[in-house]
């Protein structure tokens, strides 16, 4: 442990001490690890709104979050614990719904245009 | 056997109040523990029990007991405080020996409590002990790097509209031979750290939102290594990350061996 060292980027290695420990590998660590013996106070954590608590690590409210339908933490890993892909499919990124949409209006542009060709 | 619970009946209860213990860990018998400071500012206590040593902070049951600890739970800030404090304690002994770190919100009635389950979970708690000893959790993590745009546009006939199509139909092939790639190189890359470790887990990748990486994770490996050998792991991650550039490696620790320290079968890599 002499020498503690963050690596990233290809080999760039960072000194750790300046960094402290993230939060999110903190909670994961001390949320989903570490040995389970049964306390005198039985509060299970799967029994807690994981899905409350998780939105308000990212996200400002739970309202924000349905308003603009978000609903990613169905199929997390994290929350929903065992099944887990290697790859998650993410979040519905807006740049991707527009890209999925440019093509077609493309198209549709690109008919019209032949259209009014064939016409005029 | 003989000391069982002799040091829990010593220091049991506060002034009477409702006190109940949280418990960070489980230690061996040390001659002295530096100062810690645990759960909302106080002490650190030890309960010696069975040739082991649990590691509490005393709390009120009016905040800890059951419903209010579920409630306290679904507060960040409070979680992040608390996970903190935890965290905090059980890095502490681990940097002067070896802990089984216990899972979050772990709470007894009263010392004594915790004193019956060091006796009646010893063999294991031993055996996690011995797991753990002079060895620490590094942490790997590995990001997608996103493929370049793809090259020259293929010409062909066709109108703008086509032409786009075949652009993005390009585009999306790019990014799903990408995450492919990715997710090869994630597999072989913890393939051979696992080697070099004593033992590996290969969790669930963070969701991007929780990591905070612009693109998604494909690796959360953890590995258990010698403490000896901790400079001749990172230098292997820094080889890795030259060889395998379809993934960022990054390389967090020396954490207290959280994921070591269930008794689980060795996880196998996805691939």
């Amino acid at each position: 442990m002499t020498r503690p060292t963050v690596v990233q980027n290809s080999g760039q290695v960072l000194p750790a001490g300046h960094e402290p420990a993230n939060l999110g590998d903190i909670l994961e660590r001390v949320l989903d690890r570490g040995i389970v013996i049964a306390g005198d106070i039985r509060v299970s954590l799967l029994d807690i709104e994981l899905l409350t608590l998780k939105l308000r690590l990212v996200i400002a409210s739970v309202d924000t979050a349905r308003q603009i339908g978000i609903d990613w933490w169905e199929h997390d890993p994290w929350l929903t614990s065992r099944a887990r892909p290697p790859i998650e499919p993410g979040p519905r990124d807006p740049e991707e719904v527009e890209a999925q949409r440019r093509p077609r209006v493309a198209a549709r542009a690109e008919r019209l245009g032949t259209l009014s060709e064939e016409e005029g | 056997m003989s000391a069982t619970a002799d040091a829990a009946v010593a220091g049991a209860s506060l002034a009477g109040q409702e006190s109940g213990a949280w418990l960070h860990g489980v230690i061996g018998e040390r001659d002295r523990l530096p100062e810690i400071t645990g759960i909302e500012g106080q002490p650190v206590r030890e309960i010696r029990a069975g040739g082991l040593t649990a590691v509490v902070s005393p709390v009120s049951l009016t905040q800890y007991g059951e419903d209010a600890l579920r409630r306290n739970l679904e507060d960040l800030g409070w979680l992040e405080r608390t996970a903190r404090a935890h965290h905090l304690v059980v890095d502490a002994l681990s940097r002067t020996g070896p802990v089984v770190p216990a899972r979050l919100a772990t709470v007894y009635s009263d010392e004594g409590r915790v004193a019956a389950v060091l006796a009646e979970r010893s063999m294991e708690l031993r055996a996690a002990l011995d797991r753990v000893t002079d060895r620490a959790e590094w942490g790997v993590k590995g990001y997608l790097v996103p493929a370049g745009a793809p090259q020259a546009e293929p010409a062909g006939p066709g109108g703008a509209g086509t032409a786009y199509l075949r652009k993005r139909r390009a585009q999306l092939m790019a990014r799903d031979e990408g995450q492919q790639a990715a997710a090869r190189d994630a597999a072989v890359v913890h393939a051979a750290l696992s080697e070099r470790a004593v033992a590996s887990r290969r969790h669930a990748p963070q969701d991007r939102r929780l990591s905070g990486a612009d693109t998604a994770m494909v690796l959360n490996g953890a590995y258990l290594v010698d403490s000896a050998r901790a400079d001749e792991f990172a230098d292997l991650v820094e080889v890795l990350a030259g060889r395998y550039p379809a993934v960022r490696l990054q390389i967090t620790g020396p954490w207290p061996p959280y994921s070591f320290a269930a008794d689980e079968p060795r996880s196998e890599p996805d691939q």
